[in-house]
């Protein structure tokens, strides 16, 4: 059972060299992630209604052509909005404002309903666009693009091996739960349940430190000194040009959006 | 436990990336090197750990501990959880962009807290006494997480403090959880490998 850490159907070959799926996978990930930045920064700071449904149509639309599997990843949207729909839906009933209908003697305002239907979208479209520009490049090229956007280096390489080392203790982890079935184990209620998921948690933690001693004897061996080489080049091409260009317009149509409707 | 983008005020989102920020730079001064692939690996630890679901009443929820990751990582914890979200966030869409930096302070924090309070009383000599701290990290942790959780969204608003007040009791089920799984990982941990418990900290030399 492998853990996919990338949406897209898209993985190291076999001479390690990333492969690309899609249009947008061929554009430069520094790009793709000051993209993401900006287009976040822009969404969470408009307000009308319009403008945020025009930013996650945007948003829809980079999941198409970062090829996405479209299925999945809205089924991954849906579990991040069963977390807000809580929060979302309490709004009308705490916001004051003109009452819209009243449940139980409670009120809820249409300022509330607004407010919600305003952060639902928010929410919603900078995830998609984030998933879609960022969560489709290898992880190790996210690391490397942050390296090259002047991320400090220490911060890097601890994302690469955490990279690395989630694929192989969730492995580990999947062992450790087929032994405790293997042995009759069977999550209940019970004191035991959490005994037992207390120790499975503890043998994770051991097996990992200990993993971690021998992975850094490996690399001492073959010279490590603490600084990993990040090789990674990127150059700008024509094709980043055109995507620059096309994320600069959203972004002008957004905010020309919400100024024309402040005015 | 994740905020999401759109639903805090500027001010919170800005106080919470300068907090990060300032959290991040500290716990990687504090990491040399050498040590930056054993906190890769726990840090990926944690990660996974956060996929574990485990039942209570009729539902589950998954695992936070960064009150263990706290016992563990030290002040390393800020930049290894951050990590964590930055990944969940980019590949698993849980949680947001702008709110990357009050998410991290949210989890992380706590976890530097619970492990400032505990430490010590988690490698007290009586088995017993460091079982019980490791249920205070890890409960306390929690507590702190909700707490923070709540602030933030009361800070944004008048209309946020039911909602704000609702996130701190639904998770008193998960603070019971997290602090009793804590007490017993730590147990163990002081069984089988107890230099694991503060192995981040500086050695005095």
């Amino acid at each position: 059972m492998v853990l996919a850490l990338s949406g897209a159907a898209q993985t190291l070959d076999s001479t390690g060299r990333a492969t690309t799926l899609g249009l947008l996978g061929r554009i430069d990930p520094r790009a793709r992630l000051i993209a993401t930045l900006l287009f976040a920064c822009v969404v969470v700071a408009s307000h009308w209604i319009p403008t945020l449904l025009i930013a996650l149509a945007a948003s829809c639309t980079a999941m198409v052509f970062a090829q996405l599997p479209i299925a999945s990843t809205l089924k991954r949207m849906a579990a991040m909005d069963s977390f807000i729909i809580f929060i979302l839906i309490l709004l009308p009933f705490t916001m004051p404002g003109e009452a819209m209908f009243t449940v139980f003697g409670f009120p809820a305002s249409w300022e509330g309903l607004w407010r919600a239907v305003e952060i639902g979208l928010k929410a919603n479209a900078v995830v998609l666009m984030l998933m879609a520009l960022v969560g489709t490049m290898e992880a190790v090229t996210l690391g490397h693009a942050l390296h090259h956007l002047k991320v400090p280096e220490r911060l890097v390489h601890l994302l690469l091996f955490t990279v690395r080392y989630i694929e192989v203790l969730y492995e580990e982890h999947v062992r450790l739960k087929q032994a405790m079935k293997a042995r009759g184990f069977k999550a209940r209620n019970s004191l035991h349940t959490y005994r037992s998921y207390g120790y499975l948690l503890g043998m994770m933690l051991v097996r990992a430190m200990e993993r971690s001693e021998r992975i850094l004897d490996a690399m001492k061996c073959r010279g490590f000194t603490g600084r990993i080489p990040l090789l990674g080049r990127y150059e700008y091409t024509k094709r980043d040009t055109v995507f620059a260009a096309l994320m600069g317009a959203l972004l002008m149509i957004l905010i020309g959006t919400e100024i024309y409707h402040a005015v | 436990m994740h905020i999401v983008d759109g639903a805090l005020s500027n001010p919170v989102v800005v106080t919470g990336a300068v907090l990060a920020v300032g959290g991040v730079a500290y716990g990687l001064k504090k990491l040399p090197m050498e040590k930056i692939p054993a906190a890769g690996v726990l840090s990926a630890a944690f990660f996974v750990a956060s996929l574990i679901h485990v039942p209570i009443g009729p539902s589950s929820v998954h695992l936070i501990m960064n009150g263990l990751a706290g016992l563990i990582l030290g002040w390393a914890a800020f930049p290894a959880l951050f990590v964590g979200l930055l990944l969940q966030a980019a590949f698993f869409g849980f949680g947001g962009v702008t709110v990357l930096g009050i998410n991290t302070v949210n989890i992380a924090l706590p976890a530097v807290l619970a492990y400032l309070v505990c430490i010590k009383g988690v490698r007290s000599s009586n088995l017993t006494t460091a079982t019980v701290w490791g249920g205070v990290c890890g409960a306390l942790s929690i507590a702190l997480t909700t707490l923070f959780v709540a602030i933030s969204l009361a800070m944004t608003g008048e209309e946020f403090i039911p909602a704000a007040k609702f996130v701190f009791f639904a998770h008193i089920p998960v603070l019971v959880i997290e602090g009793l799984l804590s007490a017993v990982a730590v147990y163990f941990l002081r069984l089988v490998k107890p230099e694991v418990l503060g192995a981040f900290e500086e050695v005095k030399r």
